[in-house]
């Protein structure tokens, strides 16, 4: 725990990519097999789920803290990160661990999933009173799974192949799926020739997922249309399908198995020869068609899907790539090849479709085209340049997002509250209202898109202009204007304003503009029949 | 398990038993004229018409210490240690400022209120307003904090009716390490620097915490450059006998590859704040030094213990938690709204 402890202070105490990557070698090379498969685990964002209810890790924290209730609450939104709070707050350490990561994990943190409340609470204390502080803090994060130490996957798979020898794309394909962090992965990880496939985490590992970058420039700048394949953007769940020993898998890009959640694609999936993986995109789909994503969310929210939420709501994979054939690895042919291909195998009448290609002269034709995308509740489109692999990861120049603009609205920030993380202490997630009646009704949320500048002045504006308090929430004096974008529009009965947005967020702070110059509930109706609903 | 706060929670009982006694006995005659209220421009006396550490331009202002000085013109009364830190402050202001000085300890009559200042342990000259009218004693912290500092005198505990206390850092996270800890990490992180052929930029405010860093550095391996800012106090330090090492103003001269340099702050990295994670890593630092001139929550809560006020009026930072873990614990406590100043965070 020790040489854990350090690594995360030392990755956290600086902000160079390639200190990053040294201190994280220097762990590695050092590190007992299990306990550096055990970090690379939790560094690439992995954490085991539902150890222990974050009400009852504060719990005990108050109770081992000797705070009250509001006060940790208090202290939780100064310092904007729970685990961190309960290290600020536990007693002066008197002890230091020297026993190893993985003990700490394997005896002691993943029990917990399956331990009655006494013997998790005796655990976590006799954890805090083992530890120095560097340790508790450690340790808390892997309890609570939020690492935010500023190490990407593609750092730590840097660091791997570094330190080992390895190639970086195998390392990260290695990395994905279902492995267990042990002493016999780390080694198998740094063998130079990879194993014969048999281990269940072997047969269902999905490969890195290719991601685009959005255009930079004019479309025309990619040149002559004809060298690329054009698809629609599909609005849904990106997964990758395979059939392997008998077996399907459907992964999402966050490396989720959503097998059991797609009983449609599933099946589809095992009439597909053995040996394949496709790239795809989860749609709602009905008529040829994408309903609305809305209605997905529908179905996602289901613990159990029912007859009818499936007859309702039915999904299929919209499919455009494959990644294997016939158990070959097949992302270094080129695209036009992998295209043909897929088409060849994919089943007919089944929940696999195939994203249709788009078919244009000249980028003029497509730019006519790209007017429909709301219409087609699409989100614009993906170009692929004809004869690439499929790369691992976000690589510029072979594919690229072409997105519709969004909607966009000027509202008035009317509630404001700290943010977490790094926006700790500093008012940064706001809430903001748009004029129905000649009342400010809330409308959407938003944390994201304005500059650190521009942030410090809207806090200091939120101290100033304090008008009410519940807890952490300021309703703050409505005089600032900003102008939001999002991308869908709905109706929703959750909402104050009877409309819900998907992925607002602030593109302007529009200075020039007074509060009662912000748009009213109407601008927003009327966009509600202009896109997807 | 903060053993601190069982002792704080006895005193502040004590501090309820005499206000019943002396609900009973004489004590303070006119309750309904405050000695202190809050106005527009800030803490005011009426009494003796005069604001603490105002807002905005005040005729007359009792300045508790440097960094509060924010307006002229006017009368200011400070302290002698401080003074010549006040008239750094100023700058050109500082001509249409008159500027009376008191020793620590020494009283001055304002309308009938006996005006005295005290040490508050801030920095060099900080100071507490004591203010005095016919047995009722009230006091304004301005900052403090009750950690020994070489370059100030140290905080005295003044027995009031009426505490007015900052609350900067009231909370329970905030609870310093040792000076000589922080130094510790200072020196362990400019040596690897060193090491490493590369300076070591260290930002500080450059009136009060860099010269407690000077001074906390004692004897340094290398030189330390100071930028025009810091060295400009630091001669006024050096003028009133407080020891510091040798420094030289970073001007561009000298080979600064293994020299620390002390920067006044585009961010604040030698702060209380840097105690919470978030507040370094959202500024991209590579390093944050927990060294504060304000109390801690452990010290707040003793400082307003020792003063055995009836009542606490607590400004600035975190004043409504402060507020209602005294009002808890037995004490009487007001959050006092305003525009206080505030440390960076």
């Amino acid at each position: 725990m020790k040489a854990f402890a350090e690594l995360y202070a030392a990755l956290d105490e600086t902000t160079k990519t390639n200190a990053k990557i040294a201190a994280l070698k220097r762990y590695l090379e050092s590190a007992q097999p299990a306990d550096a498969a055990w970090a690379v685990h939790f560094l690439i964002g992995r954490r085991p789920k539902r150890l222990l209810e974050s009400r009852k890790l504060a719990q005990w924290a108050i109770e081992e803290t000797g705070v009250p209730d509001w006060l940790f609450a208090e202290c939780s939104h100064a310092v904007g990160d729970f685990a961190e709070t309960i290290a600020l707050l536990l007693p002066p350490a008197a002890a230091s661990s020297d026993l190893p990561l993985h003990y700490w994990i394997e005896e002691r943190l993943l029990p917990m999933r399956t331990a009655d409340d006494e013997t998790r609470r005796a655990w976590l204390l006799e954890a805090w009173r083992a530890m120095d502080e560097a340790q508790r803090f450690a340790w808390n994060k892997l309890l609570t799974g939020e690492f935010r130490v500023g190490v990407s996957q593609s750092l730590v798979v840097r660091a791997i192949a570094e330190a080992s020898g390895a190639a970086p794309d195998k390392v990260r394909h290695q990395l994905m799926g279902d492995w267990q962090p042990s002493a016999e992965f780390w080694r198998g990880l740094l063998a130079p020739a990879p194993a014969p496939a048999s281990a269940e985490a072997d047969i269902s590992r999905p490969y890195p997922f290719c991601l685009a970058y959005p255009l930079e420039g004019e479309v025309e700048d990619l040149g002559d249309v004809r060298q690329w394949q054009i698809e629609w953007k599909w609005d849904g769940i990106r997964a990758q399908l395979i059939r392997r020993a008998g077996q399907t898998f459907l992964w999402s890009r966050g490396e989720e198995l959503m097998t059991g959640r797609f009983p449609e694609i599933q099946a589809a999936g095992d009439r597909l020869p053995e040996g394949t993986a496709i790239d795809g995109e989860v749609m709602p789909w009905k008529s040829n068609a994408p309903l609305p994503f809305a209605q997905m969310q529908r179905r996602i929210g289901r613990k159990v899907l029912g007859p009818k939420i499936l007859a309702e709501v039915p999904v299929v994979l919209v499919a455009f790539d494959l990644l294997e054939a016939g158990g070959r690895d097949v992302r270094a042919e080129p695209l036009e090849w992998r295209r043909a291909e897929l088409e060849r195998l994919a089943p007919r009448e089944s929940a696999l479709v195939l994203s249709p290609p788009v078919e244009a002269a000249s980028w003029d034709e497509l730019k006519q085209l790209r007017q429909e995308s709301r219409r087609r509740k699409v989100e614009g489109f993906m170009l692929k340049r004809l004869g690439s692999p499929y790369r691992v990861g976000r690589r510029r120049g072979d594919w690229w997002k072409w997105k519709i603009e969004p909607h966009s609205v000027d509202a008035v920030l009317i509630y404001a509250q700290p943010g977490s993380g790094r926006r700790a202490s500093l008012f940064t997630d706001y809430t903001f209202g748009i004029w129905d009646n000649g009342q400010l009704v809330p409308f959407a949320k938003a944390y994201s898109g304005l500059s650190d500048e521009e942030i410090r002045e809207v806090d200091s504006f939120v101290r100033r202009n304090t008008i009410e308090r519940f807890g952490p929430v300021h309703r703050v004096k409505p005089e600032l204007v900003f102008e939001l974008a999002f991308e869908g529009i709905q109706r929703s009965t959750r909402h104050r304003s009877g409309i819900a947005v998907r992925f607002p967020r602030m593109t302007r702070w529009r200075r020039d503009k007074k509060p009662e110059e912000a748009d009213s509930i109407d601008t927003i109706r009327a966009l509600l029949g202009s896109g997807p609903v | 398990m903060l053993p601190r706060m069982a002792q704080i929670d006895k005193s502040l009982a004590h501090a309820g038993c005499c206000r019943r006694s002396r609900g009973a006995g004489g004590g303070p005659n006119n309750r309904r004229v405050p000695l202190v209220e809050i106005t527009a421009h800030g803490q005011y006396c009426p009494a003796g018409d005069f604001h603490i550490d105002p807002w905005g331009p005040a005729a007359r202002a009792v300045i508790t210490h440097a960094h509060a000085a924010q307006f002229g013109p006017g009368a200011f009364l400070a302290t002698k240690a401080g003074e010549a830190l006040l008239r750094a402050r100023l700058g050109a202001q500082a001509q249409s400022v008159t500027i009376q000085s008191l020793d620590y300890g020494e009283a001055i009559n304002f309308g009938g209120v006996r005006v005295s200042l005290h040490p508050a342990g801030h920095i060099l000259g900080s100071a507490q307003a004591r203010l005095e009218r016919a047995g009722e004693v009230w006091v304004v912290s301005g900052h403090y904090k009750l950690a020994p500092d070489p370059t100030c005198a140290g905080f005295e505990p003044l027995r009031c009716h009426v505490f007015i206390t900052e609350a900067t850092y009231g909370l329970p996270i905030f609870r310093w390490r040792p000076a000589s800890e922080v130094r510790d990490g200072i020196l362990a992180w400019w040596r690897a620097n060193r090491d490493a052929g590369r300076a070591s930029l260290l930002f500080a405010h450059p009136v009060g915490k860099a010269q407690r860093l000077l001074a906390l550095l004692d004897a340094p391996p290398e030189p330390i450059y100071c930028h025009e800012s810091v060295e400009a106090v630091n001669a006024i330090y050096r003028r009133q006998a407080i020891a510091l090492p040798s420094t030289a103003l970073a001007n561009g001269q000298g080979d600064w590859r293994h020299a620390l340099i002390l920067a006044p702050p585009s961010t604040a990295l030698a702060s209380g704040w840097m105690r919470i994670r978030g507040t370094r890593r959202r500024r991209s630092l590579d390093r944050g030094f927990a060294l504060s001139d304000h109390a801690d929550w452990p010290d707040l809560l003793r400082a307003i213990a020792e003063t055995r006020a009836e009542r606490v009026w607590v400004t600035a930072g975190f004043r409504g938690p402060v507020a209602r873990w005294i009002a808890e614990h037995g004490g009487s406590a007001v959050a006092i709204e305003g525009r206080w100043e505030e440390a960076e965070r």
